[in-house]
């Protein structure tokens, strides 16, 4: 099964130079590759600052763009990793793996067969 | 070989091979995480290997020495990174390969007296048997349990931590402990087959997946264990597979005993239980587990309700009632004396045992006084019975039946 690995994290924390978060962000740049030789890897990047982003809706037929989300809470979506895992205890171990999950969060979701009927709410 | 037919071979490896290759790399390893990370690493080496190379002519000691080898490598490169690592000194002394069948055997129950320790929930050791004897993903196990899948991993991430934690040993427990121990891994497969046999909720009465599931686990019992009650158990779980069939009609409602189609009662399980519960006869430490197997292999032999042996299913209840007291097999033995020595008498047998309690909230003691008050012409203190067992009822073919005999007695009942 595929599993999306969604990465949250303060930008603060993150960059703020303290020595646990610089030894997160060198392991980041590498972490493909610990993932590729496992055989999890299917397709993962990281994400810009949302300062960067645009927001964008139709309704009616018509565009809206708004600068950027706003962000509620500190931390930021700023990141994924898409992955092959046997089952939802082995994503979550390698979700456990990505160094982000060291001062940030890992959010594991299945993704979605579409073979399988929708959820009924 | 073809890239095919590698890939064939490689499925079919990983189907027989990779729980038993776990259970050495735990032991190795020392630990889940590590042995379920290395096992997955070597299944990976396999992949790009044996199309190369050919399948080794011992797939089990190749895997365990490939995700054993990887790890080393990897903790040695973390190590060089981090300062040295204390597991480092166990991983450099290298230990003799584990290819001897008793040392995997071991490993096997050492992997099922883990998942089954007491020290864990109950619902705990269910999912962790499961996934790590049994092999089935948590999202498998989530549906045959109709619960969401991040439940049943929480289940499993919590007790693996509680293993670490408490450093529970990963070991065949010594003497003292064992039968204490052997009890819990029985009962841990004895609540997965009832709960595929008699689910407590949910649509289906039966959810054959998990009664296979704990017939395999129940067989692996009986190969790794010299112990009466695994035989006793397995001879049990086959008894009541081989009538699953009849036990439920066409339209999902519930097939009393006595109504059941015994023609198509599968009479090569039952061979196999009876072969089975003679085997635990014989050891002369027949315990709970074999009592209530011999009592199903006498049902299984009869040809018909009337023209069963209730006066022998009647003794073994006594047995069983004297080693293991319980108000649930106390009912089952008044209900075997009323049908050997009719209704009244099981009716006053039945009412003793619910008058000393512990059964009031258990629809089947209420539905057994409804039948022989029923069969007694009794029909207004039936309708009471039955009313109360439906309010107690919770599955639905179940329910389902508990109406039907309400609605009978309403009719008869009517002037």
């Amino acid at each position: 099964m595929r599993y999306a690995c969604i990465i949250y994290y303060d930008p603060s924390v993150l960059f703020g130079g303290s020595p646990e978060a610089n030894g997160v962000l060198a392991q980041c740049e590498t972490h493909d590759e610990v993932l590729k030789a496992s055989g999890h890897f299917v397709a993962g990047e990281a994400l810009t600052m949302p300062d960067e982003a645009m927001t964008v809706r139709m309704r009616d037929g018509k565009m809206s763009a708004v600068d950027g989300p706003f962000m509620e809470t500190k931390e930021m979506l700023g990141g994924f990793i898409i992955i092959e895992a046997r089952d939802l205890n082995e994503a979550v171990q390698v979700a456990a793996g990505i160094p982000q999950a060291r001062i940030g969060t890992i959010e594991v979701r299945p993704i979605v067969d579409f073979s399988q009927p929708r959820p009924e709410l | 070989m073809s890239q095919a037919g590698a890939r064939v071979s490689l499925e079919a490896v990983y189907r027989t091979e990779a729980r038993r290759v776990l259970a050495t790399l735990i032991r190795l390893l020392g630990g889940f995480d590590a042995a379920e990370e290395a096992l997955h690493e070597a299944f990976a080496a396999a992949a790009e290997q044996w199309p190369r190379e050919g399948v080794p002519t011992n797939p089990y000691a190749w895997l365990v020495s490939a995700g054993r080898f990887r790890t080393i490598d990897r903790w040695r490169r973390q190590a060089r990174l981090a300062g040295a690592l204390p597991q480092l000194a166990v991983l450099a002394e290298p230990a003799p390969e584990p290819a001897m069948p008793e040392a995997v055997q071991d490993d096997e129950l050492r992997l099922i007296f883990t998942c089954c320790h007491p020290a864990l929930a109950p619902d705990a050791r269910i999912a962790l048997t499961l996934r790590e004897v049994g092999g089935l993903t948590t999202e498998e196990i989530a549906r045959a349990y109709l619960a969401p899948a991040p439940t049943i991993a929480q289940r499993i991430v919590r007790a693996k931590a509680k293993i670490r934690d408490e450093a529970i040993p990963y070991e065949i427990p010594g003497r003292a402990d064992l039968p204490d121990r052997i009890d819990s891994a029985l009962r841990v497969v004895y609540l997965i087959f009832n709960e595929g046999y008699a689910a407590t909720q949910g649509p289906s009465l039966t959810r054959g997946d998990l009664c296979a599931e704990a017939v395999r686990l129940g067989r692996l019992l009986v190969d790794l264990l010299d112990e009466p009650e695994a035989l006793g158990l397995l001879a049990l779980m086959l008894l009541h597979e081989a009538r699953r069939a009849t036990r439920v009609d066409a339209a999902g409602d519930l097939v009393l005993l006595e109504n059941q189609d015994r023609s198509l009662w599968d009479r090569a399980r039952i061979a196999e239980a009876r072969a089975l519960i003679e085997q635990s006869m014989g050891s002369r430490r027949i315990g709970p587990y074999g009592l209530q197997a011999a009592i199903a292999a006498v049902h299984a032999q009869a040809p018909s309700t009337d023209e069963t042996d209730w006066a022998q299913i009647t003794g073994l209840y006594d047995v069983l009632l004297r080693i293991a007291p319980s108000p649930v097999i106390g009912l089952n033995r008044a209900v075997a004396l009323g049908m050997r020595d009719g209704p009244q008498a099981g009716l006053v047998a039945i009412e003793a045992v619910i008058g000393e309690g512990g059964l009031d909230g258990y629809h089947l003691a209420h539905a057994a006084r409804a039948d022989m008050q029923r069969r007694l012409g009794l029909t207004k203190a039936a309708q009471a019975s039955y009313r109360r067992a439906l309010d107690l009822a919770r599955q639905p073919a179940e329910r389902r039946f508990l109406q039907g005999r309400l609605d009978d007695l309403a009719v008869r009942g009517a002037p």
